[in-house]
């Protein structure tokens, strides 16, 4: 009986997946270059603030950046809001011991350029903020950034 | 004596090896950009008995309290409302005693002198203001200095302040609309901390 094809060897042939693993390389080498691994971790709570003017942070190696929150183990820490510098809480009075490692780590010619950027909760209060750009002041830290997120604006 | 060739390695495995790294690349990547608003702080001050005199008039003074209210110039302020105020002040409004004083100002890549205000905008803040308040307000003069900018910009180089790619032609709009911000040394003016 003619009248029915056999399907047998009329198959479509497979797709060609010899350049599969350069597609896929590709996407490897951008993820690779593109990537910034976290280097601390962050022990406070960063609800941060939105705002509409903002300006980006464009020399990532020349930020240093001084966390202030609501610790998020409250067990342990407490509810007051607390100031952390690289891994671990302090001081205000840290903050020139802080900067000072800062800027030695840098070159030269870029101590300059230094960026103190205050990653800080919505919530704390202004009193611990005050105090630490005053400790900024004093250490001679006086570019700063108040980070913050992107505002999404509706009537625009 | 005729070698035998090689045998080809199995690529195969390759996708699946590059799968791998690429996950873990994904995985651990951040793309977060940093973004904030930028401050310049003031140097220390040596002397803190000496008071700078600034006529009342060249001031317009902004408080926030423990309570997130708002006094702009004496009264009770709203956010919503300190841009426009901002911008209003800091606006050149020659011969009005309420405004701010105008005087010349030489701008040298311009090379003539230009009237310009001589008012300071001056913010203070209670230890028991929250942070959020403190952005917002923060913010809302921010984009003040920024419209302003732009106006400038519009109406000397018929291009947004943003879209300046010249060096010289972004001096001169910042020598034009100086962002002139004070931040009061702290005290405490009211409870809370």
């Amino acid at each position: 009986m003619s009248r029915f094809k056999t399907k047998k060897g009329k198959g479509r042939p497979g797709i060609n997946t010899s350049s599969l693993p350069d597609i896929i390389f590709m996407l490897l080498f951008f993820f690779m270059v593109s990537t910034t691994m976290r280097e601390v971790t962050v022990r406070v709570k960063q609800q941060m603030p939105e705002a509409t003017e903002i300006q980006k942070l464009d020399k990532k190696s020349l930020v240093s950046f001084i966390y202030i929150g609501e610790p998020k183990n409250t067990k342990l820490y407490g509810t007051n809001s607390r100031i952390q510098l690289n891994d671990v809480f302090a001081d205000v009075d840290d903050i020139p011991e802080f900067i000072a490692k800062e800027r030695e780590a840098r070159d030269e010619a870029d101590r300059k350029f230094l960026t103190t950027s205050l990653k800080v909760d919505g919530s704390t209060k202004m009193g611990i903020v005050t105090d630490v750009k005053q400790e900024l002041r004093k250490s001679g830290a006086f570019k700063i950034n108040y980070s913050t997120r992107k505002k999404v604006e509706r009537n625009r | 004596m005729a070698r035998r060739a090689a045998p080809e390695i199995n690529a195969g495995s390759m996708a699946d090896i590059a799968f791998l790294l690429l996950i873990f690349f994904l995985v651990t990547t951040t793309m977060d950009v940093d973004t904030g608003i930028t401050r310049k702080l003031p140097p220390p001050v040596e002397n803190p008995d000496e008071d700078v005199d600034v006529k009342e008039r060249n001031v317009l003074k902004i408080l926030v309290n423990s309570q997130d209210m708002l006094m702009v110039d004496g009264k009770r302020g709203d956010v919503r409302q300190l841009k426009d105020k901002a911008k209003d002040f800091m606006a050149l409004h020659p011969d009005n005693p309420d405004y701010p004083e105008v005087a010349p100002k030489f701008i040298e890549e311009l090379g003539k002198e230009v009237p310009s205000s001589k008012g300071v905008i001056s913010l203070k803040n209670d230890r028991g203001t929250s942070y959020e308040m403190y952005i917002m307000v923060q913010n809302e003069l921010a984009r003040a200095f920024n419209e302003m900018k732009d106006e400038k910009s519009v109406e000397l180089f018929g291009v947004k302040y943003s879209q300046l790619v010249d060096e010289t032609k972004i001096d001169i709009i910042n020598a034009l609309v100086p962002v002139r911000i004070s931040e009061a040394e702290p005290e405490d003016i009211g409870g809370g901390s």
